[in-house]
């Protein structure tokens, strides 16, 4: 199990975000012995070997997260994100996977972490793990990062996932065909959003952008949104009041926010510098949605539906805090490799490949229904929930919305619409 | 053309026919259907609703512990056991009076459990626990733990009680136990999240259904070898909906009841030719069913529209639906 320990360094510099250590963190290969035994490995098969069970299997997993840049300054010791945020999620894949795993005689294993401060090159550390012999590996990076990762790995033998980067480019110009997306396209995250406005007749938007790049194409991904499902973004206006706008908000915001007639307020601003402080002090009486107030994401821990309460419980025990989205998209790229591996009963990542983009394969996500890839851009296909902070509000695609062969096709990109090219094997 | 009499007269005579045909099947039953009592958990509610199986009213709610889930009956019909899995706990009703008599230890999070067909132990499913706990119903206390796949959820067993099956639905197995030896004897993989585990009457067989995989997969207990995997297909019904949970299989073996969730329909299936007889419109998010002792009548849970629905055997017809508590989970029919 993950514990606070844990989260120390090899060198006993604990990791913390308010004051990054400067070294990249050489993984949790340097602890003692018992450390790298997967946490909590799965109950033993007792009694006589089942007869199905082939020979011992070995299946090694590494993860690199690169912190994202700090916080903005509402955060506090409460809201500040956990320093194994994702991490943590895929540890409980490797105990999930380790429990079926031990009646198929399949072991799976973390052969190396590594944890990279904002703004170094995550470079070495990647190459390390490749060093390391781990055949799937979970990325946790900005998109540029990801691509030299991906061509760095072109020629070898193992499967990429993209377990953070919500660029919709990565799913389109410049997206690789060794790269599996289990974190949401932004598109996907604003299209689910723009589902239930729609459905509620809330289509008169007033967009609200931030200062960053990542902001800018969130604004755009809303934009595309809404020209596809028909809201109109009556005025975009750009957060320029400053960086902390927490005594002047009550009047800044009201006149950020004046002089034209919306249903609803979207909100671009991925880092949350201004975002949480919108709702209640527009000039109008009018929801926020968005990155602030009603959410679009993949999991949060007001999903307790469809199951959830089981893994949300789980996780919990394990690491003494909530399942974030970054937790939840390790642990699906963790449990793609373990169903499939359940399934075909190998670990050649070619034949796992072809497992996944065969029409058998169908990932659980505790969010209704089965998850899969599309073969178009390696993007997972799963619900979007609509959540604020204390209350699940809906979970998009939203009835009505249809498809020819699958609903959650109507999310994202569709085939039709995809810029992405893979090149022909 | 009719008088608006005759036009009454007609079906009132229907009526008594029906009434009269009733009553000679009731007298042929070995349980009259007027005896039953039905018991359904309130997930949401935190309460057991009791019904009287003629009228189908309320006849009282009970207060349960937190969460009540898997629900079953002893095999006299005289005690009720409720999974109240937020307080981690087994309890026993009296049928009769409904008082709580005692509550077992059931270990973490308890969801479903299936009772020897003798009445004792008790296996028990703990979801959070990757564990099937037995409990001696006699005694109260723990007698096994035997450790299964990642949230073990389905229990069957077998008529003569030696062969116990749990699903685990993250591994996607069943597991077949010996309850002698309380071991493993085989894993067998079927579709993704398998939820409940039944067994043809006959032994031969064991049917799994598997939520997300959107299959009911038949098992031969001999070979444990998957001889069949049954699809649905419903017209206007998104695939994505269709996710089988409850299976109820009558005791000459020829017909099988599947529920199948979100796509709030309930699939008739020949158990020999496994073809697909019908399927009945019920609730919103069908998941559990227990017959009535007589058989001639199928309860069904429905836990987004807070209602179950009676269906006829016979005519193969829903005939009711009967609102209880919030987020109906499980079910059980007593004489």
């Amino acid at each position: 199990m993950l514990d606070d320990r844990s989260i120390r360094r090899s060198d006993g510099c604990v990791v913390k975000l308010s004051a990054l250590c400067v070294a990249v963190v050489a993984a949790w290969l340097a602890l003692p012995a018992a450390a790298q035994e997967p946490p909590a490995p799965g109950p033993q098969v007792p009694g006589p070997a089942a007869k199905n069970a082939p020979a011992p299997m070995d299946f090694p997993f590494a993860v690199l997260r690169q912190f994202p840049e700090n916080p903005p300054w509402w955060n506090n010791i409460v809201t500040v994100p956990p320093d194994d945020d994702g991490i943590a999620g895929a540890n409980l894949g490797i105990v999930d996977n380790s429990t079926t795993g031990s009646f198929l005689k399949q072991n799976f294993r973390m052969a190396a972490q590594e944890l990279v401060p904002f703004g170094e090159d995550p470079m070495p550390a990647f190459n390390r793990i490749l060093e390391s012999g781990a055949k799937f590996i979970l990325l946790a990076v900005p998109a540029d990062a990801l691509l030299k990762m991906a061509d760095a790995a072109k020629d070898k033998d193992v499967i990429l996932f993209n377990a953070a980067a919500t660029d919709d480019r990565l799913r389109g110009a410049d997206c690789r065909a060794d790269v599996l997306h289990t974190a949401p396209s932004r598109a996907m995250l604003t299209d689910a959003l723009a589902q239930y406005l729609v459905t509620k007749r809330w289509a008169k938007w007033l967009l609200l952008t931030g200062r960053e790049a990542d902001d800018r194409l969130y604004a755009e991904a809303v934009k595309r949104s809404a020209k596809k499902f028909g809201a109109k973004i009556v005025d975009e206006r750009t957060w320029n009041f400053g960086p902390d706008a927490r005594e002047s908000g009550n009047d800044d915001i009201s006149i950020f926010t004046q002089g034209v007639s919306y249903d609803v307020i979207v909100i671009a601003d991925e880092r949350g510098e201004f975002g949480p402080l919108i709702g209640y002090r527009s000039w109008d009486p009018r929801p926020t949605a968005g990155t602030a107030g009603l959410t679009p994401t993949t999991w949060s821990v007001t999903v307790t539906g469809w199951g959830a309460e089981q893994i949300q419980n789980r996780f919990f025990r394990q690491s003494k805090r909530g399942m974030r989205p970054l937790d939840f998209q390790m642990w699906l790229a963790m449990r793609t490799i373990g169903e499939s591996a359940a399934r075909i009963r190998s670990n050649d990542p070619k034949k796992l490949r072809e497992f996944i983009f065969g029409p058998k394969f169908e990932l659980a996500g505790f969010k209704g229904g089965s998850f899969s890839y599309r073969p178009w851009d390696n993007q997972l296909r799963q619900p979007i929930v609509l959540t604020s902070a204390e209350a699940l509000v809906a979970a998009s695609p939203q009835e009505g919305f249809l498809h020819q062969t699958n609903p959650l096709d109507t999310i994202g990109f569709d085939k039709p619409e995809s810029q992405c090219h893979f090149p022909t094997p | 053309m009719k008088s608006p009499i005759s036009r009454r007269a007609v079906p009132a005579l229907a009526k008594a026919a029906a009434v009269f045909a009733g009553l000679a099947a009731l007298i042929a039953a070995p349980a009259p259907a007027w005896a039953a009592k039905v018991f359904v958990t309130n997930e949401r509610d935190h309460t057991m609703t009791v019904l009287d199986s003629e009228s189908l009213k309320t006849l009282q709610t009970v207060k349960t512990g937190r969460r009540p889930r898997g629900l079953t009956a002893s095999p006299d019909g005289k005690l009720i056991y409720v999974c109240a899995s937020d307080d981690n706990r087994v309890e026993v009703y009296d049928a009769n009076d409904y008082k709580l008599l005692r509550t077992l230890p059931s270990g973490p999070d308890p969801e479903l459990f299936v009772l020897h067909p003798s009445g004792n132990p008790l296996y028990i499913a703990n979801e959070d626990d990757a564990l099937v706990t037995i409990v001696d119903t006699e005694t109260g206390k723990v007698v096994g733990e035997i450790p299964v796949g990642v949230e073990p959820e389905g229990m069957g067993i077998s008529p003569d009680g030696k062969t116990l099956v749990n699903t685990s639905e993250t591994t996607s197995m069943a597991h077949f136990i010996d309850t002698t030896t309380k071991q493993i004897v085989e894993n067998v993989l079927v579709d993704s999240r398998p939820r409940v585990a039944q067994f043809t009457p006959d032994a031969k067989f064991t049917w799994v259904s598997a939520e997300v995989g959107g299959t009911v997969s038949v098992i031969d207990n001999a070979s444990h070898e998957v001889v069949k995997k049954i699809t649905f297909q419903i017209p206007g019904v998104n695939d994505e909906a269709i996710q089988p949970v409850g299976i109820r299989i009558t005791k000459d073996g020829n017909t099988a009841f599947v529920a199948l969730g979100p796509a709030n329909r309930v699939a008739i299936v020949d158990t020999h030719t496994y073809e697909i007889k019908k399927y009945l419109l019920v609730g919103q998010r069908v998941w559990q069913m227990a017959f009535s002792p007589d058989e001639s009548v199928l309860y069904t849970t429905n836990g987004n529209s807070n209602d179950i629905s009676v269906i006829d055997v016979a005519s193969q017809k829903v005939t009711k639906s009967v609102t209880v508590g919030r987020g109906p989970w499980g079910v059980v029919a007593v004489p």
